[in-house]
């Protein structure tokens, strides 16, 4: 099938416009018709996951290129590799998911499932998009739909912490614009001036005589060929006594960090969390802070290799920092909601762990940790959901004895506390050995350390886990809720997938590893400065 | 005959392969049909009977070779069955893969038929002790599912596997303590099962990120190793890091290129790697969470927290004792010998039966680590085995006791029920006296060949001075008050006459002040809590009854291994198959007996644990050390029973006697020499203080700064606002215009209508950079 991915992306957007154009009455019709419009890419997905994508290579497939902004040499690039296909199709997942958990809101629902899936056509687009020009358009539309839906179906504080989301991703993005634009001059002016340098880091690539200047490939060929230095631009390659690489490294790290989110740019997701609606949660936690990680190892790394090579400590330093400090923090909440969100901010820390020290293992840990956490963060989300659909509060210290009443919601949540907590068996597991071990194989000095820092976090995650769970399920029954139904068959329907892939990812994680490899294998490379 | 019980790799890994496979589909089974399965504790018993029946054959397979001389090291590339686990292509070079197998070894095959006997006594046990149950299907699936994790450790091939299947039996463990939190009518067990089983999962979980750590550490090293070294290549073309053969293999290289001596980073995993062993087989100080463990079912307790998983940490030294470096060793025996010691005098003062026997898991444990520790992995294994057989059936008898008398579990209201209950007294009296080491029974061996390994070290050791004498010195006392309390534990239960009637006259009063141990006994007008009593009706009530066949037979079955002439057997099949050379195979063998230090002299006196291979060796200190320990290991087991039938049938007046006359020991003693408080005061309190303090933090002064910078720039906008009203739309009314639509702009901002904003700002952006760009 031709065009695929432009297929993937852009069928939710006909999905929201036929919802313009149903009347606001008819909620069945609009429920439908956006379980069809993410139900559709979700198969087109999988059929490209396991049909289409040809595992054995680590080249740009499904690729779509035309030229769409002549004037600023900008196009419509879009293809995937084994960076992106799992996460293209876990999205395709979570917001299938997203629009069933999302039955129980009753507030204005035609504009609640037409801005889901514009924030699925901003999601899909970010994953897909080969041009950086393309790809910053795609995370502004994301951005926006996001910021409705936190803002009008949140909680009470949504007006907060919806501004306080928009802003803080929107500074990201500005510095990651300035560092954009930067880029594509030095591209620009690297590009026309054609010297044979140019031409041999660019041949074998398609990017060789296109004037493709926003095209991440030929950026990452220019990148890691040691080309794209900003000598061109006006400074000459050294602005205000840094070099320019580690500006433009810096500036993007800390647009995509924001997103992760990495220590000390977290606070804007508690906030987020607390007050998103449960499917919104879902999707933030599941999807969102992935766009994060990606960006960093398809739009950042390795673009300035050098910027990597020499601040890679400083990011293991941070990943570490957000492990531990993510879960101490979350064992000192009292809020269930919270204290997920906090864990999030602890279980993305082994993503940047595991890419900084760029070993085999902790960069293929990285990418599997994204996943893993996007089923099992989710789980945790949809946990949570349940409780406050029906006790209208998420106070840890306001239930009790829960497993009594609840035994099958007590059950799937076990199941996904430990999922969490990277129980051996499930796949939160695979992902956090694997991230370990590359970093400590780490041949940078000093990541010993910071590993043996960071298994901390994992007995603390365990600790905040199992007290929740005491303090929530197990004890005796807190009178007020002798009578609360268990969970519905809609909300284990909604659970049951993400909790089957955490079983069976943890068993066979090759299902994933495979689809990795040879990308993990070209962006170590790509990332190793010579 | 002997054709059958040759090793074939084709069948027996496939058979081998089951048997983990079979408890984990009865768990599957019974969890997706919600408990509903007919029959499911028979089906799931019937499996384990299976399971059983194929562990004993395999093991017989092992014996049947190591008498026949033939290497016993199987592994089921022989076969064929691979997997890469984490990638399936095969471009990916072994070290970057994971590719596990199974590995069938002697010391696999010794433990995978304890566990499947033990396994099978306490499923048919529970048939009997959990019937009527609340939660009773379940149970049977969470053990099943626990005996599935344990088989496959056993099975494993490589550490990451084993760590993978360790931490699978915690969560077993975690559920299986938690068993009663979740009803109520227990009313004694909800609120103890509750925080015991955490408790359990974060203490081991300590003791499982140093394992966690250990096996990094090894990880890295081989493979730093194996990438310069042209000798490993020539060993192993395909070197999987992780598999244990191929570890021992490289350890041996490792030590050989480094002039005969522990490089620094093995000392350190191996330090790591113990981590694991401490916190899983309850060792100080991470023994904690083991006495709480009793707050499981008593079927649990026995199979869990006595026969199995916590001896997965002594297995886990028998896996790894090859990379074990001297100065880990030395530690390990502090820490087994400190423990054995310990936890032996904490036995002494407990009341509650399941409280004594925890506690003398815990310092038998210790036993069994010491004895790796002084470089006797086979005596360590052999108490392994035997401990695994007579544990297992004290606790299940216990569990019996306390079936008969109705859930009372404090030994000062019973005593006098070895009529009412003759087969239970007669198991439990043969596992006390195996436990105790009275000769020829199984504990003799085992407990014998220990601290035959103390006694020869300390003669023979040029290595170390102190921790074999600590060793002999906390060994032997240790001994001698298992004896002691176990014998009490028998006095008091069986003998004398019963108690229980008086619980709510004389006792209650006294038993309160003195601090009364387990569930509360039952009124008249009580339930009975999960009990299901029909049998015998309510006039039967008070009576302390035998417990039904299931019961007894699981008893039976168990207890046969302690008593002598089978423990003989199994003592000469033991040392004959689970040997150093057996387990390590020929290369390695050989030179961890003769490579190391430590070894020297005292691994040669201890193979095969005969006092032939001593005669052999023509060395007559080893042939001292052996009449020594002889002679050391009788006068302590005897020794504690006359204690105790001194103070416990005798003179029953002189305990409370004595504890009057020493109140701060006793004291100190019995509350367990304040180790929960301290831990309480040192490590969980600021854990929680640190964790608010931080979170004080991440309110104040982290979103503290965001918010800062944020109103910081929400007054510049009001001064802005305010110096264009006042001033500049004072002097300029066009200008003053524009002010007002910046005005209107940021009142749109601060009611929360961002989209205009937002598109002003994007836009504004990319019309920058185009502007840039085109320019």
């Amino acid at each position: 099938m031709d065009h695929i991915l432009s297929w993937i992306t852009f069928l939710p957007l006909i999905g929201m416009i036929a919802i313009l154009f149903v009347p606001k009455a008819n909620t069945s019709l609009i429920k439908t018709i956006a379980l069809a419009a993410t139900g559709l890419p979700l198969v087109l997905a999988t059929w490209l996951y396991f049909g289409l994508f040809d595992k054995m290579s680590a080249d740009l497939q499904m690729v779509d290129r035309f030229t769409w902004i002549a004037g600023l040499n900008a196009e419509y690039y879009v293809g995937i590799d084994g960076l992106s296909i799992a996460l293209v199709w876990l999205t395709a997942l979570l917001l299938f998911i997203g629009v069933p958990a999302s039955f129980g809101i009753n507030k204005a629902q035609k504009s609640y499932y037409a801005l889901l899936l514009l924030l699925e056509v901003g999601i899909f687009g970010v994953f897909v998009a080969q041009d950086y020009f393309l790809f910053y358009v795609f995370w502004e539309v994301m951005l926006l739909p996001m910021y409705f839906l936190i803002g009008i179906w949140g909680g009470p504080r949504r007006e907060y912490a919806a501004i306080k989301f928009f802003l803080y991703t929107l500074a990201g993005s500005v510095l990651m614009l300035v560092a954009l634009v930067a880029l594509r001059l030095d591209m620009g002016a690297l590009i026309d001036s054609g010297t044979a340098e140019v031409v041999s880091a660019l041949s074998g690539t398609e990017d060789l005589g296109r004037n493709a200047y926003f095209s991440i490939p030929a950026m990452t060929a220019l990148g890691g060929a040691g080309l794209l230095t900003g000598s061109t631009l006006p400074f000459g390659g050294d602005f205000l006594g840094m070099q320019f690489t580690t500006w433009v490294f810096w500036f993007l790290f800390i647009g995509f960090a924001i997103k992760v989110p990495v220590f000390p740019f977290h606070t804007w997701l508690p906030d987020a969390h607390v007050q998103a609606p449960t499917p919104i949660s879902v999707i933030l936690a599941g999807i969102l802070l992935k766009l994060g990680g990606y960006g960093m190892i398809r739009a950042c790394f390795p673009i300035v290799p050098q910027g990597f090579d020499d601040y890679s400590y400083a990011l293991g330093v941070l990943g570490v920092i957000s492990i531990v400090y993510g879960a101490y923090v979350a064992l000192g909440q009292t809020d269930f909601k919270r204290m997920v969100a906090y864990s999030s901010v602890s279980h993305m820390g082994y993503v940047l762990l595991g890419m900084a020290a760029l070993t085999e293992w902790g960069m293929s840990g990285a990418a599997l940790q994204m996943f893993n956490h996007g089923t099992s963060a989710a789980v945790l989300f949809l946990v949570v959901g349940v409780i406050y659909d029906r006790a209208h509060h998420r106070d840890l210290n306001g239930f009790g004895g829960l497993a009594q009443v609840m035994p099958r919601y007590w059950a799937l949540t076990t199941l996904g506390f430990f999922a969490a907590l990277g129980l051996p068996g499930l796949a939160g597991f695979v992902s956090e050995a694997m991230t370990l071990v590359g970093a400590y194989q780490s041949p940078r000095p000093g990541f010993k350390l910071l590993v043996i820092i960071s298994v901390l976090g994992i007995v603390i995650t365990a600790a905040f886990l199992l007290w929740a769970m005491q303090r929530v399920f197990l004890g005796n029954l807190n009178p007020k809720y002798k009578d609360i139904k268990d969970i519905n068959a809609r909300e284990v329907l909604c659970q049951a997938p993400l909790l089957f892939l955490c079983i069976f990812l943890g068993i066979l994680p090759h299902y994933l590893l495979d689809w990795m490899r040879p990308s993990v294998a070209l962006l170590i490379q790509n990332l190793t400065v010579n | 005959m002997l054709g059958m019980l040759e090793f074939n790799p084709e069948l027996d890994f496939k058979l081998l392969l089951a048997v983990p496979l079979i408890p984990f589909f009865g768990y599957l089974l019974q969890i997706s049909l919600r408990g509903r399965l007919p029959h499911g504790d028979k089906i799931l018993t019937g499996g384990m009977f299976v399971v059983m029946c194929i562990t004993v054959y395999m093991a017989a397979k092992a014996i049947s070779a190591a008498h026949a001389g033939v290497p016993f090291l199987h592994h089921s590339e022989e076969a064929g069955m691979t997997h890469g686990w984490l990638y399936d292509v095969a471009s990916q070079p072994s070290f970057k893969n994971l590719v596990i197998g199974v590995f069938y070894d002697p010391l696999g095959a010794a433990m995978l038929a304890v566990v499947g006997i033990v396994s099978f006594c306490v499923h048919l046990f529970s048939m009997g002790y959990m019937h009527g149950d609340k939660r009773y299907p379940i149970f049977f699936a969470n053990i099943s599912l626990f005996t599935f994790a344990m088989l496959g450790l056993v099975l494993s091939d490589n550490i990451l596997f084993l760590f993978v299947f360790w931490e699978i039996m915690g969560l077993m463990s975690y559920l299986l303590i938690g068993h009663f939190s979740h009803d109520p009518s227990q009313k004694f067990f909800h609120s103890w099962a509750t925080w015991a089983s955490k408790k359990a999962f974060l203490t081991t979980r300590v003791g499982d990120v140093c394992l966690f750590i250990g096996i990094f550490i090894f990880y890295n090293g081989f493979q730093e190793f194996y990438a310069t070294s042209a000798a490993a290549h020539a060993a192993l073309p395909e070197f999987h890091p992780m598999r244990f053969t191929h570890m021992w293999e490289m350890a041996k290289l490792v030590v050989e290129a480094n002039d005969g001596i522990y490089p620094t980073w093995m000392t350190v995993g191996g330090m790591f790697t113990i981590g694991g062993t401490v916190g899983k087989s309850a060792q100080f100080p991470l023994h904690i969470w083991l006495p709480d463990a009793m707050a499981g079912p008593t079927p649990v307790s026995a199979m869990i927290h006595a026969a199995t998983m916590v001896a997965a940490g002594v297995f886990l030294l028998g896996r790894m004792f090859p990379l074990l470096s001297p100065d880990v060793l030395a530690a390990v025996t502090v820490f087994g010998s400190v423990t054995a010691l310990f936890a032996a005098t904490i036995g002494l003062t407990c009341y509650d039966l399941k409280a004594v026997l925890a506690y003398s898991t815990i310092s038998q444990l210790g036993f069994m680590v010491a004895a790796v520790g002084l470089g006797s992995v086979e005596a360590g294994m052999f108490h392994m085995t035997t401990h695994a057989f007579f544990k297992a059936c004290l606790f299940l008898a216990a569990g019996s006791v306390i079936h008969g008398c109705h859930h009372i579990q404090d030994m000062r209201v019973m005593g006098g029920i070895r009529k009412k209950m003759p087969i239970t007294f007669a198991c439990m009296l043969v596992c006390t006296m195996a436990i105790a080491g009275l000769p020829w029974f199984s504990g003799f061996f085992s407990k014998d060949a220990i601290l035959l390994a103390a006694w020869g070290n300390l003669i023979e050791g040029e290595y170390f001075g102190g921790p074999p004498l600590l060793a002999l010195i906390c060994l032997s006392l240790g001994a001698l008050f298992t004896s002691f309390y176990m014998f009490r534990l028998i006095f008091m239960t069986f003998f004398g006459e019963y108690r229980g009637d008086m619980e709510h006259h004389m006792y209650s009063a006294q038993l309160a002040a003195e601090g009364y141990e387990g569930p509360p006994p039952h009124g008249h007008d009580d339930d009975h809590g999960h009990d299901d009593h029909d049998d015998h009706g309510h006039d039967a009530h008070h009576g302390v009854h035998e417990s039904p066949l299931v019961m007894t037979a699981a008893l039976v079955i168990v207890a046969i291994f302690a008593i002598p002439g089978a423990a003989g057997l199994l003592n000469g099949w033991f040392t004959e198959t689970v040997t150093v050379e057996n387990m390590y195979g020929e290369n390695v063998g050989a030179w961890v007996l003769a490579g190391t230090p430590v070894m020297e002299g005292t691994k040669e006196v201890l193979v095969g644990g005969l006092p032939m291979a001593i005669a052999d060796h023509n060395s007559h200190e080893g042939h001292d050390a052996h009449k020594l320990a002889l002679i050391v290991s009788s006068i302590v087991a005897f020794g504690g029973l006359i204690g105790a039938w001194f103070l416990y049938i005798k003179r029953r007046d002189l305990p409370g006697k004595l504890t009057a006359q020493f109140p701060l020991v006793y004291t100190g003693v019995r509350r367990k020499y304040f180790i929960d408080e301290i831990v309480d005061f040192t490590v969980l309190k600021p854990t929680v203080g640190f964790a608010r303090f931080l979170r004080k933090v991440d309110e104040n002064v982290i979103d503290g700064t965001v918010l800062l910078v944020g109103r910081i720039h929400k007054a510049l906008g009001s001064i802005s606002a305010w110096i264009d009203s006042t001033f500049v739309d004072g002097a300029v009314n066009a200008v003053g215009l524009v002010s007002q639509n910046l005005g209107a702009a940021l009142r749109l901002f601060q009611t929360g209508r961002i989209q205009p904003y937002a598109a002003f700002a994007v836009g504004g952006g990319i019309l920058t950079a185009a502007w840039l760009i085109l320019s």
